[in-house]
């Protein structure tokens, strides 16, 4: 049910982001969404792709530092609202989101969220408890 | 001249004295040393038999190496109740020089900075403010000591805080200002950028002693233009003393050698051959006098020359050149010195893993600028864009209190850092001195 998150260390410069995609490109991974956090002089590529454990391989094999990372897809309902009752639920039951990001593709009406929590079992649990609709890793790279 | 009787001494008196002196101080620390012990008698060189300044060529040399690994005391050839001072460089345990001094050495060191004060035009009437460091560092204090014997009133300000270093100069009419060139230079440009209203010209100050760090002839004539003073350099090492080792006289053309506390040699660094008096090579000192720390041919790794003329100051002591280069990796950072194996003791102790990094060097303005470059490996990366930055500051952080420098800390991506020749290359200075 968690799916695999691949983060990635890229120095803040014209080029570096472009030689990371190359790689990827070449052995036909497909990034279904992707985000970046950034400080100065560096940054954390974070994607979802639809080869994660090719898609290791190949970075790490160019030089590049990246590590996998379990993360939640969560759906919720495409209108306004939805994302504020979903965060007042994690409120309530006192889940740290450490970031989170957005789906570029709807699922039939419902938008997919990426949440990274401190503690993933613990905020699955609780989600699933809360009738959250926690999407499953193969549901959303299609293998 | 402070000291006539020596600094213009004629040359064969001086090199009389200097045998006599070479003779106790051999025998000081054969007798007293046990690192001497061993070395002298490994080398079959008995110090009794010395006889003559040529024979100082068979004795061993000291490597600064010798003496971090004597750390703390080891070298010391008195016992600790006649020490009454210790100074140490920076660095962490193993890495650093500790040195001790009797009264007597003291007493000495001020001498020899009394004279370097002197040889700059100082007298009794100046207000010398001392902008070196004072604590374990050897500057502040140094030259405290040596302004005292000199009879100068002393503003014991020490370093940074340069908007209360401008105030003093001015309230207090300081006449002579002693730190490094780069913080003379860092003065200058507080003032042109912040306190417009200053004017060097209109403050008493007339010339400063500058040293602990190589500078150039244009660094000179940029503190002299925007200053409105004569810069003079001084120079010395702790291991031998600290400054008042040499120092320049009103011909700023070459720096006396104190020849009547220091024995200085020119060597090939490679072959460790003495080379002839003009010739290029790594500088090695013999103390005379010292009693608490005796350094025996200790190799300084500075690059330099030595060479006698008749100097217009009267002075007979022989000149060194100011000193341009090393001989080994060390680098001097705003008057502290580093090297390189010291920052990757601290990344290891950091990471418990061996980082690649590289040392950049510039110089911003006035002052040196380091950045150290640290490639991110999968041990020490994270997810967290937080954790991330923390290591960098803490990394910042340990560099400042076990170097007591401040370095910017950049994380780079594996394999991006310059490698010759499968060789890590760790150091990149691109000050132009």
């Amino acid at each position: 049910m968690n799916v695999t998150q691949l983060s990635l260390f890229l120095e803040n410069k014209p080029g570096h982001l472009l030689n990371a995609l190359k790689v990827l490109a070449d052995e036909n991974v497909n990034i279904l969404t992707l985000t970046i956090a950034e400080v100065a002089d560096f940054g954390i590529v974070r994607m979802i792709v639809n080869k994660p454990q090719k898609a290791l391989e190949a970075l790490r094999q160019h030089k590049f530092v990246c590590s996998p990372t379990d993360v939640l897809a969560i759906e919720l309902d495409d209108k306004p609202g939805s994302l504020m009752k979903a965060l007042e639920t994690f409120s309530k039951r006192n889940l740290n989101i450490e970031y989170m990001y957005a789906f570029t593709e709807k699922r039939g009406d419902k938008a997919v969220m990426i949440f990274k929590f401190a503690d993933i079992e613990l905020a699955k649990k609780a989600l699933l408890e809360e009738g959250f609709n926690v999407v499953k890793k193969i549901d959303l790279i299609g293998e | 001249m402070f000291n006539k009787q020596y600094e213009a001494m004629e040359i064969k008196k001086l090199k009389e004295l200097q045998l006599e002196r070479l003779k106790w101080s051999l025998k000081h620390a054969y007798n007293n040393v046990p690192y001497y012990r061993q070395s002298f008698d490994k080398a079959k060189f008995n110090p009794d038999k010395f006889s003559s300044l040529d024979d100082l060529k068979h004795v061993p040399f000291l490597m600064k190496q010798a003496m971090r690994d004597s750390y703390p005391f080891g070298l010391f050839a008195v016992p600790m109740e006649k020490v009454v001072r210790i100074h140490s460089s920076s660095g962490t345990t193993g890495n650093a020089t500790v040195v001790g001094y009797t009264k007597n050495d003291i007493e000495v060191w001020a001498e020899v900075m009394a004279r370097t004060i002197a040889a700059a035009g100082g007298t009794e009437k100046d207000i010398i403010q001392v902008a070196y460091g004072y604590g374990l560092f050897t500057g502040g204090l140094g030259v405290h000591y040596g302004a005292e014997k000199l009879g100068a009133t002393v503003i014991p300000i020490s370093g940074g805080n340069t908007e209360r270093q401008l105030m003093l100069i001015k309230d207090f009419g300081t006449t002579m200002l002693a730190c490094t060139p780069s913080y003379a230079i860092n003065m200058a440009d507080f003032v042109e950028k912040k306190m417009k209203d200053f004017d060097f010209k209109k403050t008493k100050l007339k010339a400063g002693i500058f040293g602990a760090e190589p500078w150039t002839e244009s660094m000179r004539k940029e503190i002299e233009s925007r200053m409105g003073i004569d810069a003079y350099d001084i120079y010395g090492l702790s291991e031998v003393i600290g400054p008042g080792v040499s120092c320049e006289c009103s011909e700023k053309s070459g720096l006396h050698v104190f020849e009547d506390h220091f024995y200085v040699e020119v060597i090939d660094p490679e072959t460790g051959e003495v080379l002839p008096e003009g010739e290029k090579g790594e500088i090695v000192y013999t103390s005379l006098t010292k009693e608490a720390c005796p350094v025996i041919r200790y190799r300084s790794r500075d690059i330099s020359r030595i060479y006698r003329d008749a100097c217009k100051c009267g002075r007979t002591l022989i000149k060194m050149e100011k000193v341009t280069g090393r001989s080994d990796d060390m680098l001097i950072i705003r008057g502290v010195n580093v090297f390189p194996m010291q920052i990757e003791a601290v990344l290891m102790e950091m990471e418990g893993t061996e980082p690649h990094y590289q040392i950049i060097v510039d110089r911003k303005g006035a002052l040196d600028d380091v950045e150290i470059m640290v490639e991110v490996n999968e041990k020490i990366f994270t997810d967290e864009l937080g954790a991330l930055k923390g290591l960098a500051e803490r990394i910042e952080q340990r560099i400042r209190s076990a170097l007591g420098i401040s370095a910017k800390i950049t994380l780079v991506e594996p394999s991006t850092l310059q490698r010759s020749e499968g060789k890590a290359k760790r150091v990149i200075d691109k000050r132009q001195l």
